[in-house]
């Protein structure tokens, strides 16, 4: 069943040099339980997609252009500001890259994991310190009756990391934001908290976005993908689907600039995307991607191609693709 | 392949002092006891966690920070023997790259400020002289000679590092340290700079010490690979060796645990526990010991020796302990007969 469905989303935001389509009429949707990945380089709008489900942007500068997201069928764009603070933690909790920007330095961890399990379940004192102590234990902090006395900084980042899991888990939200929550932590670290995401996803049942640029990540943990640049989705498909046979161009140059395992720099060089992205404030009046494609023609400098269906649950905004 | 660089035994702790007559309460063994060789036109890659050392390693060859001991021979002399003049004088044939292109470029000078500033340093050169080898360095990493009078925010990511790559070169070098020179930079862009550095390399015969957390950047780009933990190198081999026949159990849950981009790959992934313990209090006997998955008794006391499991590969574990051990005062095995040859090395 689908528990999220975001309709021609339009966030931008008012700036000195005009207005920067952050989010460009994005549409996508997402099923209970399912794990989607929204993948792109940055500045493509996937944080900000994520930061409008839960209206959490500063407005202004920021404002809605245009659209709907519907959370289990309610549109949460029209929401009061009172029923978004039932739903932000509660329904839909988010976690993000930085896990010590996002922690409270002045209060200890217990305090704040507290703090949702009073907010939203309403516990008392002690119910929620033994609420937190369980939930610590269950993200695989070790000695959490000590941790939840202690403050941010005393902890190592994958702690971090494991306390805003069980932050973001405490409420058995249907949907979890993950926006980065594993780029900067260590290799061996990023691992156990892709895995701990996962297993809890299991025990819970939490559908989960995953953004992030790594295509590693999408790889080993997502069912579906949308690829996005410069504020738009170009291309969305099933994981297994999208690697198998990737279609936009820019999809393919992603794919293509990460180095394979057996390849050396004395066997080949990288594949090149040329160029830049485009700063949201500069875009061409075309396909966005035109100026860095290698296979453009005269109808991609015209005119952005639609995001179009080409088989079930696979969509691709290419003109080259499209009109093949 | 002729040695360029010789380190050994190199040492440095930083002293963490605390109250009011700042006593030396602890010291922070940053790195401890590391040892390699680059040969002329070879890349070394550097990898481990955050905290491993691997950055106070390269700033310690180049003396950016003073190391505690050890020996870091560049072209058969000790370079932390000279005085600050003479060291000047040798810092012109080793440059550093660093990670963040926003704040390595001064952003009240000018492309061509940035790149000249070496030359003014170093090389007495007439205006016009100068100005032909800023744009010489500039064409060398795709840049045109109209960016010399553009400032570093008119340009993205990409080409600051491009920018901090010329400054790097313009002084013709033979070593650059690489400090995560493409970690700040996005998939599509970081392909082009490595592809750039790879380009320059043959072009112009340099070396690199190319540090990164990235193991799969440090697979494409190294000749060899040092895995480093917690201060000291636990592995070391050819790239290719390395990454198909990791010795050390710490490479080996490494590499199993980067995620590679193909969904239907199932992998036997290694997880290791718990997180890197503090440099401060690093653990007795094997560093590695209270995450390793093949820890023996011995491993909690022993600290292990390094050992030669071939003339090029390098372990630090008791896993090997039939191996003879190596000292970096032998024959230097690591750039001799068995490694395999990288193009254009043997000049």
């Amino acid at each position: 069943m689908t528990l999220l469905r975001v309709d021609d989303l339009r966030t931008y935001f008012r700036t000195p040099h005009g207005v920067a389509k952050a989010v460009d009429g994005v549409s996508l949707h997402v099923d209970e339980g399912e794990v989607l990945g929204v993948v792109g380089e940055s500045g493509c709008g996937k944080s900000v997609l994520a930061l409008s489900v839960l209206r959490l942007l500063p407005m202004p500068p920021a404002y809605f252009a245009g659209g709907r997201v519907l959370f289990m069928g309610k549109d949460l764009l029209a929401a009061a500001e009172n029923e978004m603070l039932a739903i932000r933690g509660n329904h839909i909790s988010m976690i993000f890259q930085e896990p010590m920007t996002a922690l409270n330095p002045v209060f200890t961890v217990g305090h704040q994991l507290m703090e949702v399990y009073r907010t939203h379940r309403h516990h008392g004192r002690d119910e929620a310190r033994r609420s937190s102590i369980e939930m610590l234990a269950r993200v695989g902090v070790p000695a959490p009756e000590r941790r939840v006395r202690e403050y941010p900084y005393q902890l190592s980042g994958g702690m971090r990391q494991r306390v805003m899991i069980a932050m973001a888990l405490a409420c058995r939200p249907a949907l979890l934001l993950a926006d980065e929550p594993t780029t900067a932590l260590d290799v061996s670290i990023q691992a156990q908290i892709l895995e701990l995401m996962l297993q809890l996803r299991r025990e819970l049942n939490t559908a989960i976005v995953l953004i992030t640029h790594d295509l590693g990540v999408v790889a080993e943990a997502t069912q579906r993908v949308a690829v996005m640049y410069t504020g738009k989705i170009m291309e969305e498909a099933s994981t297994v689907e999208l690697f198998d046979r990737p279609l936009h161009p820019y999809t393919r140059g992603l794919m293509a600039s990460v180095p394979r395992a057996e390849a050396t720099f004395e066997t080949e060089a990288l594949a090149e995307i040329k160029g830049v992205v485009p700063s949201v404030a500069a875009l061409p009046p075309g396909c966005h991607f035109e100026p860095r494609c290698p296979e453009a023609v005269d109808v991609c400098r015209a005119q952005a191609p639609p995001l179009a269906e080409i088989g079930p649950g696979r969509r691709v905004a290419c003109w080259r693709v499209t009109h093949a | 392949m002729p040695e360029l660089l010789r380190v050994r035994h190199l040492v440095k702790h930083f002293p963490v002092r605390r109250g009011f007559l700042g006593r030396r309460t602890a010291t922070v063994h940053a790195v401890d006891d590391v040892s390699f060789t680059i040969g002329a036109n070879e890349t070394l890659g550097l990898v481990g966690e955050s905290g491993c050392g691997k950055s106070t390693t390269g700033f310690s060859v180049l003396r950016l920070i003073e190391p505690t001991s050890g020996e870091v021979r560049f072209q058969g002399e000790d370079l932390l023997a000279l005085d600050v003049e003479r060291l000047r004088a040798r810092r012109r044939h080793m440059q550093i790259v660093f990670q963040d292109p926003f704040g390595s470029l001064n952003p009240r000078l000018t492309v061509e400020r940035v790149v000249e500033e070496p030359l003014l340093n170093h090389e007495p050169l007439g205006a016009a002289e100068r100005r032909e080898r800023v744009e010489e360095a500039l064409d060398m990493v795709g840049l045109l000679p109209e960016h010399r009078t553009r400032f570093p925010h008119e340009f993205s990511g990409g080409q600051r590092q491009r920018i901090c790559v010329a400054r790097a070169l313009v002084l013709r070098p033979k070593l650059v340290v690489g400090d995560e020179p493409v970690s700040a930079l996005d998939v599509s862009v970081r392909a082009q700079v490595l592809n750039l550095m790879v380009r320059l390399q043959r072009r112009l015969e340099l070396s690199y010490l190319f540090i990164s957390h990235d193991l799969a950047v440090i697979r494409y780009v190294s000749h060899r690979v040092c895995v480093m933990y917690l201060g000291q190198i636990v592995e070391t081999a050819p790239a290719r060796a390395l990454y198909e026949r990791p010795l050390h159990p710490y490479t080996r849950a490494l590499l199993s645990a980067v995620p590679v981009p193909d969904p239907r790959r199932t992998r036997q992934r290694i997880l290791l526990t718990g997180d890197v313990p503090s440099p401060m209090n690093p653990p007795a006997g094997c560093r590695f010991h209270p995450r390793c998955p093949e820890a023996m008794p011995r491993c909690a006391e022993d600290p292990p020796l390094t050992r030669a499991v071939a003339t090029d590969h390098l372990v630090r574990c008791h896993l090997y302990a039939d191996s003879p051990a190596w000292t970096p005062e032998a024959p230097a095995p690591a750039t001799g007969a068995g490694n395999p040859s990288p193009e254009g090395g043997r000049a």
